[in-house]
């Protein structure tokens, strides 16, 4: 048995080489434990968490959508005209949304991944990397929703709208969540601290949110960044759930379903292999 | 979508038995049964001898009782098999050609300088990291292809904890229950048990932010201990530790030793791994540089006695061929030189004539043999 040299380096091996990064995410139910700890985490802080998740958009709602409002009386939906309390509550739920999966799915992610160096516990027991970011990406989600929910159940109070339709537009927030929190994890998985976020915020969030109808209608904006705002999450998301709280079915729904299942698939999967990259597995 | 636990844990532990199969190790794979029978290590000798230490022991279920081996399967296949393991980083080869097995409970101790590729190597063995090349078998499973199914019958305690700040030390074993797929009430049961072996009783519902290093310490490895697992992978677990702290923890290690745990514990304290370990790897620079028992690791490598010198004009002494002759070896490191000889009598008369100077005998010890095969320069890159 004689062995060319050059072969006995690879002969030696037994083991594949390195799988890529970019493979298929392998997902199972091991990911409900990961969940199931984030969630008994916030149980222990959740009336404040939830005092803050709903505060802060309220107050928008109220000294916009009531101060605002009085100066800007009706704007107009496509043919029909509604008062701007409903315009400014069905945009602002959707940035209400956007702003709870990404704030879970960055800092707090990142707390448990680099600083508490929990997910590195995680997968000491038999969890994998893909099932912690997948439990991570939906806890960012089920924030959303929750934060959602609650300042739904607000506006009801509020009287702002009371169509049966906003049972839908809770679903349509609902996968607005996911979206947001696949997108927030890519970053999540490039971060070197906290300074990093800034950037997603200032750079991305804040620009998509003047830019997806949320204060004002679209049709304000130069032809050019309505072609733009066309594709940002964000709008998508408020082009289906305005109509909704109007009582009305989108128009065009399903290319604006389409545009953020695109991008909650395609994030996931970026968020994915972006964070294999950064625990080299 | 349910199953319901063959362990007839009752109805709570239905809760969440989504993946129980991979957690207990039950329709896996073939394989898996083969590995259950002789890597289990708890002979009834073993649970006597606890039994007269103030130590309660991890578990003592029926379910262990029953699978301790008879002791016809004495020779049993290596728990842990690591075979031309290599890991390259870039240009820099961190682990290289590196083989070892690990017999049903023993105790390996890997030592090595700082970036050895001790750390590297566990990541490894856990499937964290990909190898280059090489294999690794354990409990008849092969990594990383059965990751999942092999870390849920291993503990591991790493190098920094990662216990959860926002839990009490009871509902951390809780949580990492879960990740194992065991039911809250299922790990529940076990929790007073696993706080008193880690002697935490007393603190259950306190967080980890208000533990000191050692009671951390020791709650990561009741944690490790949450899936009675047969194979224990120690990252430094008493680095930063005091001196009580590091004792109290030598004794739990050797508890679950006798126990017939196996355990694979990196260190870089020379007496616990003499304490501890039945068998060492000394690893440098990714490579495998000896491997034994340390006391034959003492007596193949050194000389029986070692002599150091200082004080004033000591250094000079190193150059004396009178006491050269005496001695086997003759090193200097800083102020102090050290003779290692095979005869230290005479040696220390032959010293007697040099007044001023303070002298040290004492046996070799595995610090020496450290420092002989990887050198005293410092390693800072880590």
């Amino acid at each position: 048995m004689t062995t060319p040299p050059l072969a006995t380096e690879s002969s030696s091996s037994s083991s594949p080489p390195s799988p890529s990064a970019w493979r298929p995410p392998q997902l199972s139910m091991r990911w409900w434990p990961v969940f199931l700890r984030n969630l008994l985490v916030w149980r222990k802080l959740a009336i404040p968490s939830l005092i803050g998740n709903i505060a802060e958009p309220l107050i928008w709602l109220v000294a916009f959508g009531y101060g605002m409002g009085a100066l800007v009386g009706q704007v107009s939906v496509g043919e029909t005209k509604v008062p701007y309390i409903l315009f400014l509550a069905s945009g602002s739920i959707c940035m209400s949304a956007m702003n709870a999966a990404s704030f879970e799915a960055l800092y707090s992610a990142f707390s448990r991944m680099h600083v508490q160096k929990t997910w590195d516990g995680i997968m000491n027991a038999p969890v994998g990397l893909d099932d912690i970011v997948l439990a991570e990406m939906l806890w960012a989600a089920f924030k959303s929703i929750f934060t959602v929910t609650a300042i739904l159940f607000v506006m009801l109070g509020l009287g702002i709208s009371h169509s049966p339709k906003l049972l839908v537009a809770w679903l349509v927030l609902a996968g607005a969540g996911v979206t947001f929190s696949s997108i927030a994890l890519i970053f999540n998985a490039l971060a070197k601290g906290y300074d990093f976020f800034t950037y997603y915020f200032t750079l991305f969030m804040t620009p998509m949110m003047f830019l997806s109808g949320v204060f004002f209608p679209l049709e304000q904006l130069p032809g050019a960044v309505q072609v733009v705002a066309g594709w940002l999450p964000l709008a998508n998301a408020v082009a289906l759930v305005r109509p909704l709280f109007m009582d009305q079915w989108p128009v065009g729904w399903g290319r604006h379903a389409g545009v953020l299942v695109v991008y909650a698939g395609v994030a996931f999967w970026v968020a994915l292999a972006l964070t294999r990259n950064r625990f080299r597995a | 979508m349910r199953e319901r636990t063959t362990a007839g844990a009752g109805e709570a532990a239905i809760v969440y038995r989504l993946h129980a199969p991979w957690a207990r190790g039950e329709p896996w794979s073939p394989t898996d049964g083969a590995a259950r029978g002789p890597a289990s290590e708890s002979s009834r000798s073993a649970v006597l001898l606890i039994s007269l230490l103030p130590v309660p022991p991890v578990y003592t279920s029926a379910s262990q009782a029953a699978s301790a081996p008879s002791p016809a399967t004495a020779p049993a296949a290596p728990l842990f098999r690591v075979a031309n393991l290599r890991k390259r980083y870039g240009d820099t080869t961190v682990v290289d050609d590196l083989s070892f097995d690990i017999a049903p409970g023993e105790c390996l101790g890997v030592i090595g300088p700082n970036g050895a590729g001790k750390t590297t190597t566990i990541r490894m063995c856990l499937g964290l990291t990909a190898p280059d090349g090489g294999s690794i078998e354990a409990l008849g499973l092969q990594m990383p292809r059965d990751a999942l199914a092999i870390k849920a019958q291993l503990g591991v305690v790493s190098q920094f904890d990662t216990l959860d700040p926002d839990f009490s030390c009871a509902e951390n074993l809780v949580v990492y229950g879960r990740y194992f797929g065991f039911a809250k009430n299922e790990v529940r049961q076990r929790v007073p048990q696993l706080l008193e072996f880690a002697a935490l009783s007393h603190k259950a519902d306190a967080k980890p932010g208000e533990l000191s290093g050692g009671m951390r310490r020791r709650l990561s490895l009741a944690r490790a201990l949450v899936n009675d697992p047969k194979l224990l992978l120690l990252d430094e677990p008493t680095t930063g530790l005091d001196p009580q702290a590091r004792h109290l923890m030598w004794e739990r290690l050797q508890v679950l030793l006798q126990q017939g745990k196996s355990i694979l514990l990196t260190t870089h304290f020379m007496d616990e791994a003499e304490r501890l370990c039945s068998r060492l790897l000394v690893l440098d620079h990714g490579r495998k540089i000896a491997e034994g028992r340390p006391r034959d690791l003492i007596a193949e490598h050194l000389e029986p006695d070692v002599v150091e010198v200082y004080g004033n004009g000591a250094l000079a002494l190193a150059n004396v061929d009178a006491l050269r002759a005496l001695a086997a070896r003759v090193e200097v490191s800083g102020e102090t030189v050290f003779f290692y000889t095979q005869d230290a009598r005479r040696l220390l008369e032959a010293l007697s004539g040099h007044p001023g100077l303070r002298t040290f005998h004492r046996p070799a010890n595995l610090e020496d043999l450290f420092l002989k095969l990887t050198g005293r320069q410092i390693r800072e890159d880590g």
